[in-house]
């Protein structure tokens, strides 16, 4: 017989049921015997990810990063997507699967926490190697089903000044004393912001985070999709309350408009 | 013109050449009329239009509809199709099964990921022969830095039975002579007499084709989006159409499981959440 192999769960079956669990295990826990009256959601969803339950730096951590990351308002770009659904009564998964595509990307996105998470392993807290690689362009890479990043992974494109939120999540953040890299980050943002010319963005903080955490970038990229998604589940909802004509539908100039077209026009006059 | 000041010029406004729709009034596709200029294109046509802005001769449209014909399996063990069946057993809706087995499409080992790298090695490879370089030394090194070569070889099984039958359409359709084609069975003959032993496949040859219609990878990575789709419906509605829960039922046994003994969970003293 064809087998599932897994780290991660051990299910013991029902005595007259094959297809249902007596009980189940993560990483060697009995979740529904011990977990779920010892441990809270997120020490559970950190074992989950690392295999190992954490410890209350980390814990804590995970709780505060999953909190500034739970909602990035409505401006969002995954967001406005999910609203997009939301807005026309689309499914309630396909207003989630639009804010996963839309959040998954290079630039604000998830793949940025990716690659972020990769300098991280690359750079350490080494401000020289940091200043260096921040100086060179990202490459496009033709082969790859992902588009260049247009700016250094972690910070905002169209930033003025590393803003408000992102400096309060760090400051609270890089309090927990939980690995080298949030703390680094707050003595060290001043000297990478000069060197990218552009501000640290939530991305970058989350990315830090993660890394102290220690999870791979692979586990951060898929982390921050699914931390975000709260906040564009209820955008979605909201704005189906409200209903499409509360909602904007922009305006469009078009560069290359043929005009109303000869034949369609002849018609009509036929018609009237 | 940069920060804010360049997101200001952008609000509420959509400056574009792709297209835009007068309600109640017409539509325009590019640049055209779609209701007008555009209508007697098939559908395949437009989505091209749409990616490349180029019209394609009919021999080649014959060509590239088969492509995605020769390549529509409506197996649900395929895990792409498998996503959309199990949208089907789990009574999900069709739309949500299909388009997240579509998104599911975009992997690395099959489906657009090893696509685009395939139309991307033989684009560069040509244009590396065409200025004199050594092929056998292009796929030894393309072999050493990527460790295999996308388009050649292929998971589970090393035959590919679409190349026969397309390649009888190419030929009949007279566009056999395709430098890119030429160039994809080249590096097939180097990796068979070698001792990688790899077979060319599907990948490869529809990349060459699309390359030699004048495809970039990137508007090949757009053309083949819904490639897989005609095989996705049928295995949703297999799977809905029987009894919830029945594609691919999975006992508890079915699980080898590979981690830690079984343990006790230490509970956090309140005050280690309090003081961090």
């Amino acid at each position: 017989m064809e087998t599932i192999r897994t780290r991660i769960w051990q299910e013991e079956a029902e005595p007259d049921n094959a297809f249902a669990a007596l009980s189940c295990h993560c990483h060697g826990y009995d979740v529904y015997g011990d977990l779920l009256i010892n441990a809270s959601w997120i020490e559970y969803l950190f074992l989950l990810f690392r295999g190992e339950a954490p410890s209350p730096q980390q814990a804590r951590l995970l709780e505060g990063l999953a909190m500034a990351l739970a909602n990035p308002g409505p401006r969002d770009a995954a967001v406005h997507a999910a609203m997009c659904g939301g807005v026309g009564g689309s499914t309630s998964a396909s207003c989630l699967m639009a804010a996963l595509a839309v959040g998954a990307g290079a630039s604000g996105g998830a793949r940025e926490v990716f690659i972020a998470m990769e300098d991280w392993l690359a750079r350490g807290t080494d401000l020289t190697l940091w200043q260096t690689g921040l100086a060179v362009k990202p490459i496009d890479d033709p082969a790859d089903v992902w588009p260049a990043p247009g700016h250094p992974a972690g910070f905002d494109p169209h930033g003025v000044r590393c803003t408000a939120p992102v400096l309060q999540t760090l400051t609270h953040l890089s309090s927990m004393d939980c690995g080298t890299s949030l703390a680094w980050l707050q003595l060290n943002r001043l000297p990478l912001e000069s060197a990218t010319r552009l501000p640290l963005a939530m991305s970058g903080v989350a990315a830090a985070a993660l890394h102290d955490l220690g999870f791979t970038p692979a586990q951060g990229e898929m982390l921050h999709l699914l931390l975000r998604l709260p906040g564009a589940a209820v955008h979605a909802l909201e704005q189906k309350d409200y209903g499409y004509k509360k909602f904007p539908f922009f305006s469009v100039e078009l560069e290359n408009d043929p005009g109303p077209a000869q034949d369609i026009l002849a018609h009509a006059e036929d018609v009237a | 013109m940069k920060g804010p000041e360049l997101l200001e010029q952008h609000v509420g406004r959509l400056v574009t050449s792709a297209g835009a729709f007068f309600p109640g009034e017409r539509a325009v596709f590019r640049g055209h009329d779609l209701h007008a200029s555009l209508k007697d294109l098939d559908w395949l046509e437009l989505y091209l239009f749409g990616i490349t802005g180029r019209r394609y001769t009919l021999q080649q449209m014959k060509v590239l509809h088969a492509l995605w014909t020769y390549t529509s399996y409506p197996d649900a063990r395929l895990w792409n199709n498998r996503v959309a069946a199990l949208a089907g057993t789990a009574r999900s809706t069709g739309n949500l099964g299909i388009a997240a087995a579509l998104a599911v499409s975009e992997a690395q080992i099959y489906g657009w990921g090893a696509a685009l790298r395939a139309s991307e090695f033989l684009t560069r490879a040509r244009i590396r022969v065409d200025a004199g370089e050594d092929l056998k030394e292009l796929v030894r090194a393309e072999l050493e830095s990527e460790r295999g070569i996308a388009g050649y070889g292929r998971p589970i099984v090393s035959a590919d039975e679409r190349i026969a039958p397309m390649m009888a359409l190419v030929r009949e359709q007279g566009l056999d002579g395709g430098e890119h084609l030429k160039l994809a069975f080249e590096v097939e003959k180097i990796l068979l007499a070698g001792r990688w032993r790899l077979h060319m496949n599907y990948a490869a040859l529809a990349a060459a084709l699309a390359a030699d219609f004048g495809m970039s990878p990137r508007e090949y990575y757009f053309f083949g989006i819904p490639a897989f789709l005609a095989g996705m419906p049928p295995c949703y509605l297999d799977a809905a159409e029987k009894s919830e829960g029945l594609l691919f039922p999975l006992p508890c046994r079915i699980m080898l499981y590979e981690g830690v003994s079984s343990r006790r969970w230490k509970p956090l003293e309140k005050s280690d959440l309090a003081d961090g």
